[in-house]
């Protein structure tokens, strides 16, 4: 009897499509270690100096300050507005909600060049020149959609009762929301901060047409490809900021799911 | 005033109200300013403010624009078609094949939680003359010489955004799937259906809603798209929002930019609900 092996067809794709997916994102890395200026096989040794070297670069320093701000506040102003219209969306029926709901999650659907021209075009006419200030008021726009799904999925199962149980007790409102509610959708707080700083630490395009003189990182990174004698710098940096989205993201997916399983 | 905040309707509107404010302030007044600049004209520096078709006469007969409008919308339709029909098969085997579901949605997923604009960076190192995929083929002794279709064209492009777009396609193509109640795959089985007939005529036309949000999330931005065009697009491969970018930027031509965008944005509309619309119908007629 011969056995017939049959290939699991399905499951060799998934692994070749993990492979496409994983190609581009492990390529910066392995590329940022190479001892040579192109980015070709074969591989020429192993060197920390293109990490040495982004130190001294007092533009690049500059940039990664720029970014940081902008980053910072984006969260904050971000998850608070979020933090409140999903308190509304999951805790109250009103009319409108649905209107409400779905206008704060177009920013996820309007493509980006539309989004950064219609915002140049408005603080220009309303006399704000490109900065910092524009960047923000911009990345917080993009940023909203993202803070708003996660606060409603902390909010969502979050127990009436408690909340209750705190006013029978004689607690205010905001005694209420400080002590009860705050504590337990904090969680949910933390992973939207982390979220909603990565979108507008990785965000290219409305910083591109808003940030004028004051350049964040993708916008340095950007002036930085045109150069080949630069790229290893480019390829330690890129690698670096990889790397701290991608760790960022995975604290946040941590808090996220605490939030979701506290409230159980 | 107290009596109406104390209401449900107040409160929920009340805490909704900044966040609804902001985007709604920041999508309606710069469309109207965008809407004023399309009807100006610029001459260097100065703004003249006389309201005039010229902007629109220039963005109907440039044969350039045409091309780029046509490209933009043709190459975001491919992206869709592509990124969907390579998204597909992986959304099935996670949603039916494979009892680590949440190890596999995360592995797809943190890719994506980089820098778009370092992945489609990477592209161009992958795809270039001297680039990584040529010269590993050479040092395998695969090809003698570069190939040189790889980078700087529509492919490239499709390519790229194919990546870029992957778990927008596969996430909601495996909720759709997720939520088919089983018990109709086994009556299917038990009717007399073939696998294929099974697949095509019970699980397909039950995704649809997921392929219909799949192709709506990656076309409309794909229209817009700058960054991929710039970097790995070359010569054939520009798209509007690069020559948008380049009528606020280098040409300072703002109100054809302006022209531009509206332009854009108008015919993505129009496409995603012709798209919508005939999707729902074919959905019906298979079943």
């Amino acid at each position: 009897m011969t056995k017939v092996i049959r290939i699991p067809w399905l499951a060799v794709y998934a692994i070749a499509y993990l492979v496409f997916l994983y190609l581009p994102v492990l390529l910066l890395p392995l590329f940022s270690f190479n001892d040579g200026t192109i980015v070709a096989f074969p591989l020429k040794g192993f060197t920390l100096k293109w990490y040495a070297q982004l130190g001294q670069q007092d533009t690049l320093l500059q940039a990664m300050v720029n970014s940081l701000i902008v980053g910072s506040v984006t969260a904050l102003m971000a998850t608070s507005l979020g933090l409140f219209a999903a308190r509304a969306y999951v805790r109250y029926r009103f009319a409108g909600r649905e209107l409400s709901e779905g206008l704060v999650m177009l920013p996820l659907v309007i493509p980006g060049i539309i989004v950064a021209s219609s915002m140049l075009v408005l603080f220009i006419s309303i006399g704000l020149k490109p900065s910092l200030t524009t960047v923000i008021l911009g990345h917080v726009f993009v940023a909203l959609p993202f803070s708003v799904s996660i606060m409603k999925s902390a909010f969502d199962d979050f127990d009436q009762s408690l909340e209750e149980a705190a006013f029978d007790l004689g607690e205010s409102v905001v005694g209420t929301f400080r002590r009860v509610t705050l504590p337990i959708v904090a969680p949910g707080i933390i992973a939207s901060l982390l979220v909603t700083f990565t979108v507008s630490f990785d965000e290219f395009v409305l910083a591109f047409f808003l940030s004028g003189n004051s350049p964040t990182l993708p916008v340095y990174i950007w002036s930085q490809i045109r150069f080949p004698a630069k790229l290893p710098n480019t390829l330690a940096l890129g690698s670096l900021l990889l790397l701290s989205s991608v760790l960022l993201l995975l604290i946040a997916e941590y808090f996220r799911r605490r939030s979701i399983q506290s409230s159980d | 005033m107290a009596g109406v905040l104390r209401s449900e309707t107040g409160k929920g509107l009340a805490l909704s109200a900044p966040a609804t404010l902001y985007v709604g302030l920041l999508v309606a007044v710069p469309l109207c300013i965008l809407v004023a600049y399309s009807f100006w004209t610029q001459t260097y520096v100065e703004i003249d403010r006389k309201l005039t078709w010229a902007n629109y006469q220039e963005a109907f007969t440039d044969p350039l624009v045409r091309h780029l409008m046509i490209r933009s919308v043709a190459i975001a339709g491919a992206v869709t078609l592509a990124t969907v029909c390579l998204a597909y098969p992986i959304a099935y085997f996670i949603a039916f094949r494979t009892q680590k579901k949440t190890l596999w949605l995360l592995l797809i997923t943190i890719p994506f939680w980089s820098s778009y604009l370092l992945r489609v960076f990477s592209w161009k190192l992958i795809l270039g003359f001297n680039g990584v995929l040529n010269s590993a083929l050479i040092s395998l002794g695969l090809i003698q010489e570069p190939l040189t279709f790889l980078l700087y064209n529509e492919f490239a492009v499709v390519l790229t955004l194919a990546h870029a777009w992957a778990p927008f396609a596969i996430l909601p193509i495996y909720v759709s799937l997720q939520k088919i109640d089983r018990s109709l795959l086994e009556a299917a089985t038990d009717l007399g259906c073939s696998k294929l007939e099974r697949f095509v005529r019970v699980t397909l036309p039950l995704t649809v809603p997921g392929i219909i949000a799949a192709c709506l999330i990656i076309f409309i931005p794909t229209v817009g798209d700058y960054v991929t065009p710039a970097l790995v697009g070359g010569s054939q491969g520009k798209m509007v929002a690069n020559l948008i970018q380049v009528q606020f930027g280098a040409a300072n031509n703002w109100p054809l930019g302006a022209t531009l965008s509206l332009l854009a944005m108008l015919s993505v509309g129009c496409v995603a609900i012709v798209f919508v619309v005939a999707v729902t119908a074919l959905g019906r007629r298979i079943r």
